[in-house]
């Protein structure tokens, strides 16, 4: 029995050592097995796990670098950062919500209905995501909120930096920024990597022209996060980097007192530096408030801006176009000259009107100007006069002068909203209306009504351009600093007045294109726009400057808005008997001083009447004050010429 | 080799002591150290419950080994199917009286623990099947009148276990009773009757298994398939033990089971954080330990005189064995997650319990390898 069951076990032994052996060779397959894995984890994709990991461990928050300034010519900021107070709450942080948010309201005084959004707000979201109770505090009362703070357990005081403006004087020309929307971020590829919420950008003007560089590099707060996004603890900071800060070519005294002067009105105004096409006031009225834009609009406030007939958010200077009217009468003289259509002794009979092919064209004197040479052309703005030279010059002469000197196309290239208004010619209406050109039509261009559209800163330019003595500028707004050769070359004339440079050295020597082909021309408009001006019968002359040191030279213009029918020209209807959205615009161009040209200027108002009673003023009153600050800015610009 | 039992019976305290093998309990000891250290990491760097609790019942059921090493072989060989008879019992007492935890019933209320009698039943149904097949004689082996009642022992606390419903624990149960039967000699071709059987049952067993079953399944064949949800864990446990790379992030650095982005740290994961922390030799050690644990069971079966203990500890080591793999494919993204702990590293007391006990007997067999059963 025990030899039988020992040799049964002796057999059963063998067995399970045979079948074990085959158990044993499968684990240590297995085990080698195992360790493959660990090697191809560990050693083969050991930088890929590890990226990954700290993927899910860090995670970055980007921080809104602080935005550049803007300065005006004179180093004030006139578009500048000021310190931001908000209150944040941790919910997680605070001991008791309900007692928190009452303490709160007595120090911040939030009302009953933010209360309860607030409390609606925590129970959506984490308990550790910081949520913003205030956006904007007053200095006193975060001084308060800081006295307290002790007993606010939760509550995160914070200072950043936020865009303000001293004023609304250049909303306009500046824009404002406002909070990053959807469409932005579509749109605007720079975006894609700096987008932080709540960071402002730039949405009009300038603000939205420099945002790219005026934004700054982005910085950020690394976090090392777990797997419910709860912030751990804080890895690395980095600051960024502030925008860069730009200096323009405004002079905020000048735009602060255009601004005043335009108050109410449907106006603009623009003020350009003759020789080297720095733009010194660009005012469009009436402006808006860019504080309002920065931490959210109210929606009253917006309301009020759209509904206003008056075009608040439209800068009319850059964007609002405006038949030119009389005022491109100087531009209709000089081409006739230059192309020897008429000389300037030449005269017509003005009685009031012609006739054309059974139209009747009304000259704005009934009564008419009786025998006008090109000089009382100009001066009394007789539209006979120029409709007879019109007529011998033709549409298409005239628009490559008007295109010449500026119109029909932008000004600057730094404006968006920057129109570029239209010069119309055979071609143009063939193309853009279909139709062939009427000769009446021509009439009506020499006047500058009809088709053409320009905006007050292309009127601008070309007073600037005839003011300098007829050479081609390129106005900008940005003070890069550079100086053109406009003044070495007058210079160099006033030096040397009995040699003058023929043109091909003019062009190498000084880099200026004359837009002339006999300077005589030039002089013969400037003195026909100071006889407008400055002589009994023009029509700026009772806006005139006695004194010598602030003569300016100018020209009026209107233009028209609906025609007069016969009953209202038989009645002699006044434009201020007319309703305001039927009066004609008021222009008014000029450039000062006569003698020695340094400003040109444009001003426009919307249903003004007539130039030389609504605009006339106000360009006297803005060359005033532009000239008295001459001194200042000729200072500024050889202090900028040396360094250059 | 025959020597009479009453010499053999007669071992004094000092050979008991002497025959123990020192190895494995060295080995059994640091493993227990090196998973404090680990329990200690998974609660941020400070002693929190799941450290005490887990070095507490470490030195209890390593108390325990050797109180059931020094217990003659023959007392667990007679009390075999009483043990066995006792934890089915207990399963089923889980089944009206269990506690339920995340949707399934796994455990019982004894008040000063919560028992999984699942776990114990990973060393009883070993014990029951040892027993059998040590005594009945090596002719009746395949005949089908004596595999019958294995496949009943098998079969009951597989379904009970099942539809706790625990998949894992239930497979794994029925890997050491398997192992058992193939060691003792059973035909090869009941093996690969019974698994060709299966697979025809699969796609029947597919449509018993619960959703979040399947899932882990789907899960498991493209972790990506569901990186938020089911394969989550597998990315992560994948992330965490690659980001290791060669020497570990360092103890108490891991920052993938610091950051709460590893579940399950504590039990199924633990070796996930151990390889992050010590990364690629960390982890090379840790499989050392486990083999050279395994080797010195095996070794000890080589030992051991009686069918009964060799049985015992060829199928322990081999539960073992599968245990340890099973759960470190999982971690490795090698296997779906089944839920199955790693023995000894693992948190979890029922676990430790049915180890111990079963490394208890083995040392028995170790101490009493020369002394027949019966």
């Amino acid at each position: 029995m025990l030899s039988l069951g020992s040799g049964n076990t002796i057999i059963k032994s063998k067995l399970i050592g045979r079948r074990m052996f085959l158990i044993t060779a499968a684990k240590a397959v297995v085990m080698v097995g195992l360790v493959g894995r660990l090697i191809s984890l560990q050693i083969n994709q050991a930088t890929k796990y590890r990226s990954l990991s700290d993927k899910n461990r860090f995670r970055e928050w980007k921080l809104a670098p602080e935005r550049g300034v803007i300065k005006d010519f004179f180093n004030k900021e006139i578009a500048s950062n000021e310190p931001l107070y908000q209150v944040h709450l941790i919910p997680e942080n605070a001991k008791d919500i309900d007692n928190l948010f009452v303490r709160l309201k007595a120090i911040l005084n939030i009302s009953e209905k933010k209360v309860s959004y607030l409390k609606r707000t925590i129970k959506k979201q984490k308990p550790w995501e910081p949520i913003i109770i205030s956006k904007n505090l007053s200095w006193s009362d975060f001084s308060r909120l800081n006295l307290f703070l002790h007993e606010l357990d939760g509550v995160e005081p914070i200072v950043s930096v936020a865009r303000t403006y001293p004023d609304n004087s250049s909303a306009h020309v500046l824009g404002y920024v406002s909070q990053i929307s959807a469409k932005d971020l579509q749109n605007k590829k720079y975006l894609a990597e700096l987008a932080v919420p709540g960071m402002a950008i730039g949405k009009t003007g300038l603000e939205r022209k420099l945002d790219e560089k005026i934004i700054g590099q982005i910085g950020y707060q690394r976090y090392e996060v777990n797997a419910f996004g709860k912030r751990i603890k804080e890895i690395k900071v980095n600051t960024g980097q502030a925008g860069q800060s730009f200096k323009t070519t405004l002079d905020y005294e000048v735009q602060k007192y255009t601004n005043e002067l335009l108050k109410d009105k449907a106006a603009a105004v623009c003020v350009m530096d003759v020789y080297n096409g720095d733009i010194v006031s660009l005012v469009s009225s009436p402006t808006f408030e860019p504080n309002a834009f920065i931490h959210g609009l109210d929606k009253n406030y917006w309301n009020s801006l759209i509904k206003d007939e008056k075009k608040p958010l439209s800068n009319k200077a850059l964007s609002g176009l405006y038949p030119p009217g009389s005022t491109i009468k100087t531009l209709v003289a000089l081409s006739a000259l230059e192309h020897g259509i008429i000389k300037p002794l030449d005269t017509f009979r003005c009685k009031g009107k012609i006739e054309l092919y059974g139209e009747k064209f009304h000259c704005w004197e009934k009564k008419g100007h009786g025998i006008v040479n090109l000089r009382k052309g100009i001066q009394r703005s007789c539209d006979v006069y120029f409709y007879e030279i019109a007529r011998k010059l033709g549409v298409d002469r005239l628009s490559e002068t008007a295109k010449r000197f500026g119109l029909g196309k932008k000004v600057l290239n730094d404006f968006i909203e920057e129109k570029s208004g239209v010069v119309p010619n055979t071609k143009w209406k063939k193309k853009f209306i279909g139709q062939n050109w009427y000769l009446g039509e021509t009439l009506h261009s020499g006047i500058g009504q009809g088709y053409f559209q320009s905006t007050p800163i292309q009127l601008c330019l070309m007073t600037a351009q005839i003011a300098n003595g007829g050479f081609e500028i390129k106005p900008r707004i940005l003070s890069d600093g550079r100086n053109n050769k406009l003044r070495d070359y007058l210079k160099f004339k006033n030096d040397n007045p009995n040699q003058p440079l023929p043109a091909d050295l003019l062009v190498a020597n000084y880099n200026l294109k004359p837009l002339f082909k006999n300077q005589e021309h030039i002089n013969l408009i400037k003195d026909a726009m100071f006889s407008s001006s400055n002589e009994p019968g023009g029509t700026s002359y009772r806006h005139r400057h006695q004194d010598p040191k602030f003569t300016f030279a100018g020209k009026t213009g209107s233009s028209q808005i609906k025609r007069f029918t016969e009953a209202q020209r038989e009645a002699e209807v006044k434009q201020n008997e007319l309703d305001y959205k039927d009066r004609d615009h008021a222009l008014f161009v000029a450039f000062a001083p006569y003698k020695n040209p340094q400003y040109a200027i444009s001003v426009l108002v919307e249903h003004g009447g007539s130039g030389g009673k609504a605009a006339a003023p106000i360009a006297k009153k803005v060359i005033k004050k532009v000239l008295e600050r001459h001194e200042l800015r000729r200072n500024v610009n050889n202090l900028m010429g040396e360094s250059v | 080799m025959l020597q009479p039992r009453s010499i053999q019976s007669a071992l004094g305290f000092r050979d008991k002591i002497l025959s123990i093998d020192y190895i494995l309990v060295l080995s059994i000891l640091v493993l227990g150290i090196i998973s404090m250290f680990a329990m200690y990491s998974t609660d941020g760097g400070e002693f929190k419950y799941h450290t005490n609790s887990h070095i507490l019942r470490f030195f209890v059921f390593f108390g325990m080994f050797f109180l059931i090493s020094f217990i003659q072989l023959r007392f667990w060989h007679n009390t075999s199917y009483l043990i066995y008879i006792s934890i089915f019992i207990l399963l089923l007492s889980v089944k009206y009286f269990g506690l339920t935890s995340s949707g399934s019933k796994r455990w019982l209320d004894l008040y000063f623990m919560n028992l999984q009698p699942s776990e114990l039943m990973k060393v009883g149904l070993i014990l029951f099947l040892a027993k059998y097949y040590h005594r009945i004689s090596i002719d009746k082996i395949n005949s089908i009148k004596y595999l019958c009642l294995p496949i009943v022992a098998l079969i009951a606390p597989l379904i009970l276990v099942a539809t706790q419903p625990d998949l894992g624990t239930s497979i794994l149960i029925a890997s050491g009773g398997v192992v058992v039967a193939w060691l003792a000699g059973v035909r090869a071709k009941f093996f690969v009757y019974s698994g060709v059987a299966m697979l025809a049952l699969l796609p029947i067993a597919i449509s018993f298994l619960k959703p979040y079953q399947k899932s882990r399944i789907l899960t498991f064949l493209n972790p990506e398939r569901d990186p938020l949800g089911a394969g989550y864990q597998i990315i992560q446990s994948k992330i965490a033990i690659g980001s290791g790379g060669l020497f570990g992030k360092g103890f108490l650095n891991g920052s993938q089971s610091y950051l709460d982005y590893l579940p399950e740290k504590h039990t199924d994961f633990i070796f996930t954080l151990f390889s992050e922390e010590f990364g690629f030799f960390g982890s090379l050690f840790i499989l050392l330990l486990y083999t050279l644990i395994i080797s010195r069971i095996i070794r000890i079966g080589n030992l051991t005189r009686s069918s009964f203990g060799k049985l015992y500890c060829y199928s322990f080591a081999t539960a073992f064995f599968i245990y340890v793999v099973v759960n470190m494919m999982m971690v490795l993204g090698l296997l779906p997650i089944v839920g199955s702990p790693l023995p000894i590293m693992s948190y979890g007391g029922s676990s430790m319990m049915s180890i111990m006990f079963g490394l208890g007997i083995v040392m028995s067999c170790k101490i009493y390898k020369d002394v027949p059963v019966n």
